[in-house]
């Protein structure tokens, strides 16, 4: 690093008073990025509340909480490849077709041809990534608005499904790839009695106190290193409260899930795919190259971003996402259709924008899209059990899509008109 | 005074950290061309957006009164309503619709909402004829020169029966011959009662046409000159715009100048835009370690895209030329081939092209060096808080934390943003595209500060400014640059602002 000495020019004293226009309140600065960003939970908890009265606690039951993971996990997995295309400043249409055909394939493969399921399963993931590349090159490379190219594949790839297809679906599908769609781990540990809460599954419990353990040990290491770096870290009490929330969450959904059957093994996939791309969202250089292109193309170019492969790995991340969930959604009707992931590409990206990304991309989080999924996945639930009609749960969903979005162009309308 | 058709009483207006206009009065009396000029940065477009509405009233302190009337306009329709009709130094034309539609944009001649198009064609037509614009009104604006463009403005300022015409620098992009054309129709217009507020830096400009002329230094008003009384010379203007001795605006400076660090030969560009149009002719420049180097050329004769276009071929098109650094040919074909080169280009449009706003100060500083702070691609985020909040300490970049967003900085600060982020990559040639552009007088001191620093660590600096007075502060050689040439090199005790001028103007046609 090249060192340059603290400047102090003899005119510095005639520049008028910057540091008492800056917004010096610290604490109520903080405060205001807070809502903005922890809006999206709170919002999530008083949503889930909502139904939870409204449905007389069947929300929260073992049973249905499992059920709601279950039935959301490939639109969820959509949408982190999704959150990524949003952040970078593009938008992928194509991925409930992109759903249908790597279904079809894995189906054809596994079904028709007898392919061994792992050996199916790769090439599935392997397939997706091409589209991926193949929609990726005419972004990146060729210049297309993403919206084009993936409105072109919504098309090509739906075409495509129903000429491998035809009209019918093929079925049924070996079992373990049902099992990662729909089942449940084994109990590992047999089960126990828990007080009050009854006879749990020991192993599941056991994750869910790991987890925690987890949670609390990365929170903490981080906020040591920034202590040690002088940074600026979140007061006591709210860092606890933040803990406990979080800890609060991971453990009683793990118990729920205990006291039903298991921990469903498309949990576990999301799981770790919720941390890796968390990470290598924020802590990785080529997340962080996706945040620059979102936030000024032309800047992150002139940088040396190097923003056409950036753009093309995206798209191809999407594809391999695409066709996992594809095998996902194939197992779990234990069919790959030709009308599959029709408008599965919507509902990722409605729980990305509920989740906190901006329109003009360059801010987002994976645990964003996933909260935004999972609001989706609640009401969709939510309202099923309380007996309203898919028009209406239609309707709501589209009013909270607008209101989320109108909720964070307001805020960020409000932070900047404070400067000013 | 009551032939004053404007009156901007007590103005005051605040950005966050800059005051850019103080207690401004200004009085334009009826039918006269009246000059406002000052230094970049001064406060000339910030008054003049004050007028126009862009910042609407309540955002600034003070009274405006037109026609004896007190004005509070909100946006720029409530202003051009009563006749007030800025034309802003970046021409506010649709390139893919014709001079037809761009004249009445906003102001169709229509019925009903059908627009009536013998008339806008008919009523244009006339206007390019008060113009003095030859041109079919069915042309599109990008098929013709932006001499002709603003004169496509003013057109469409005179369909909005304008009595009080603002022009921003009007002929900063145009040539001599299209300057001289749109100077007879301002006088022409006076001749017809329109009052125009002419913003220029072009001294012999205001001298030629304009009846007074008011000087803004650092956001306050120096005086207002009367042009007629025979007394007014440029010089007058100049050591009124200055104000204040050449010599302290500039750190001293004793240049170490070393072996050669990058050698352009035979450098040809041509326009992205406009095909088969040279942007750029066989330009050859030598940069050395430890010296400052200017670039000195009007606004439009290809600095920038020299800079870019050397910058890993970022502008331009059937480029060629060779370069050489430390003496050895290399071949630059991407933005990371310059990185890796060594060579650092900051650019003049901070907003658009320096920055992501949206982002965080440290994340700025750290894109273009990222992997400096990363290990097999896996950031160090407290290293890159502390490089970061480095940076803030030595180049004093005032914000209460690195982790403030980059957009609610001041321009002066997110310069040095612009800075931090090249300074880290740590090149051995550093291009600065107008670093000091559009930021107060402390905080150019500051660049300066550390652009004679970087050059003392033995980086080959190349600095390209349209601000004469800067560059002979600063530099220890100067290129002039002209159309697309280099016209002259000089040394600092070689050049004067007479002699950059006449070479920073040659070959213009």
């Amino acid at each position: 690093m090249s060192s340059i000495a603290p400047s102090s020019p003899d005119t510095s004293a005639e520049e008028p008073g910057l540091e008492a226009d800056l917004p010096v309140p610290q604490g109520a600065r903080k405060f205001t990025v807070n809502i903005r960003q922890s809006g999206i939970y709170v919002a999530f908890v008083l949503i889930v509340g909502f139904f939870a009265i409204l449905t007389h606690g069947t929300l929260l039951q073992p049973q249905n909480i499992s059920n709601i993971i279950v039935q959301n996990s490939y639109i969820l997995v959509l949408a982190i490849g999704m959150i990524l295309i949003i952040i970078a400043g593009h938008i992928d249409l194509s991925a409930g077709s992109v759903v249908a055909v790597t279904g079809a394939f894995a189906g054809v493969l596994m079904i028709n041809h007898h392919v061994s399921w792992p050996l199916a399963f790769v090439l599935t993931l392997i397939v997706g990534g091409i589209i991926g590349a193949w929609q990726g090159y005419w972004v990146a490379y060729f210049g297309i608005p993403a919206f084009i190219v993936t409105l072109a594949g919504m098309l090509t790839f739906r075409a495509l499904t129903l000429t491998v297809l035809g009209n019918q679906g093929i079925g049924p599908f070996p079992n373990p790839v049902r099992t990662m769609a729909t089942g449940f781990l084994t109990s590992y540990m047999g089960h126990a009695k828990l007080g009050f809460l009854g006879r749990v599954d020991t192993f599941s419990v056991l994750v869910g106190v790991v987890a925690v353990l987890g949670i609390i040990a990365a929170q903490w290491r981080a906020r040591a290193g920034r202590l040690k770096y002088k940074q600026t870290v979140d007061p006591i009490p709210l860092f606890l409260l933040k803990i406990v929330a979080a800890s609060a969450v991971v453990l009683a959904i793990a118990i729920q899930l205990a006291k039903f059957k298991n921990l469903p093994w498309v949990l576990v996939v999301l799981a770790i795919l919720v941390v890796v791309y968390s990470l290598v969202a924020a802590r990785t250089v080529f997340g962080r190259h996706v945040y620059a292109i979102g936030g000024n193309l032309q800047a992150a170019k002139l940088s040396g971003v190097n923003t056409r492969a950036v753009t093309f790995w995206i798209f191809v991340n999407m594809g391999v996402l695409g066709a996992l969930a594809g095998v996902i959604f194939a197992g779990r009707l234990n069919l790959a259709g030709p009308t599959a992931g029709q408008s599965f590409e919507l509902d990722a990206i409605a729980a990305a924008f509920i989740g906190g990304a901006a329109v003009q991309g360059g801010v987002g989080k994976i645990i964003g899209a996933i909260t935004g999924g999972l609001i989706i996945g609640v009401i969709n639930n939510g309202m099923s059990l309380a007996g309203a009609p898919s028009e209406r749960v239609m309707l709501v969903k589209g009013i909270v899509l607008l209101a989320a979005v109108a909720f964070d162009v307001w805020a960020k309308r409000r932070a900047s008109s404070a400067v000013k | 005074m009551d032939d004053d058709i404007l009156q901007m009483l007590h103005i005051t207006k605040t950005f966050p950290g800059v005051n850019a206009l103080q207690d401004v009065s200004l009085s334009v009396a009826r039918g006269e061309i009246h000059a406002v000029c000052g230094e970049n940065g001064a406060g000339k477009s910030t008054l003049m957006k004050v007028l126009s509405g862009v910042y609407p009233h309540g955002s600034y302190e003070g009274d405006i009164y037109f026609d004896g009337e007190l004005c509070q306009f909100h946006d720029l329709r409530q202003s051009e309503r009563r006749g007030i009709v800025i034309i802003h130094q970046e021409l506010a034309l649709s390139p893919h619709l014709s001079i037809a539609e761009n004249i009445f944009l906003g102001n169709e001649r229509a019925q009903r909402g059908v627009i009536d198009w013998n008339r806008t064609n008919a009523e244009a037509r006339e206007l390019l004829l008060r113009v003095g614009l030859d041109e079919n009104p069915v042309s599109r604006i990008s098929d013709i020169g932006v001499g002709k463009q603003q004169l496509v403005e003013i057109a469409k300022a005179l369909s909005k029966q304008v009595s009080l015409l603002i022009l921003d620098e009007p002929t900063a992009a145009l040539n001599d011959a299209d300057s001289a054309h749109l100077l007879e129709l301002l006088r022409g217009l006076k001749r017809e009662g329109v009052t125009s507020v002419m913003i220029s830096h072009k001294l012999n400009e205001i001298e030629a046409i304009a009846d007074n002329v008011t000087i803004l230094r650092d956001g306050r008003v120096v005086e207002t000159l009367n042009m007629k009384d025979g007394h007014t010379t440029e010089d007058r203007i100049i050591s009124g715009m200055v104000g204040r001795d050449l010599k302290n605006r500039f750190p001293p400076h004793t240049p170490n100048v070393g072996e050669e660090a990058l050698r352009i030969e035979d450098w040809t560009v041509y326009s992205t835009t406009q095909r088969g149009r040279m942007v750029v002719n066989k330009a050859n420049l030598t940069l050395r370690r430890g010296e400052i180097v200017g670039l000195a050329g009007l606004m439009g004769a290809g600095r920038t895209e020299l800079a870019m276009s050397v910058f890993g071929r970022s502008y331009g098109t059937n480029i060629s030329g060779r370069l050489f650094k430390d003496g050895k040919p290399i071949h630059v074909g991407s933005v990371q081939d310059a990185i890796k080169h060594g060579i650092a280009y900051a650019t003049e449009d901070r907003k658009r092209y320096g920055l992501n706003l949206i982002a965080d100060i440290k994340q700025n500083i750290s894109l273009a060096g990222l992997r400096k702070v990363a290990k097999r691609g896996w950031i160090d985020d407290n290293e890159e808080y502390k490089t970061a909040s480095d940076y803030r300490a030595s180049l004093n970049i005032k914000a209460p934390s690195v982790l403030m967003v980059a957009g609610k900085l001041s321009g002066g600060n997110q310069q040095k943003v612009v800075l931090s982020k090249w300074i880290f990559a740590d090149p051995d040639v550093l291009i600065l595209d107008e670093p000091t552009r559009g930021i107060d007088v402390g905080a150019k001191y500051e660049i300066y500060t550390i652009i004679n620093r970087l050059a003392d660590q033995g980086k080959a600096v190349l600095m390209i400014s349209s601000e004469l007075p800067e560059l002979l502060g600063i530099c220890d050689r100067i290129y002039a640059f002209s159309a697309g040439r280099i016209t002259g090199e000089m040394t600092r005790s070689q050049a004067t602002q007479e002699r950059l001028m006449q070479y920073m103007t040659k070959g213009m046609d």
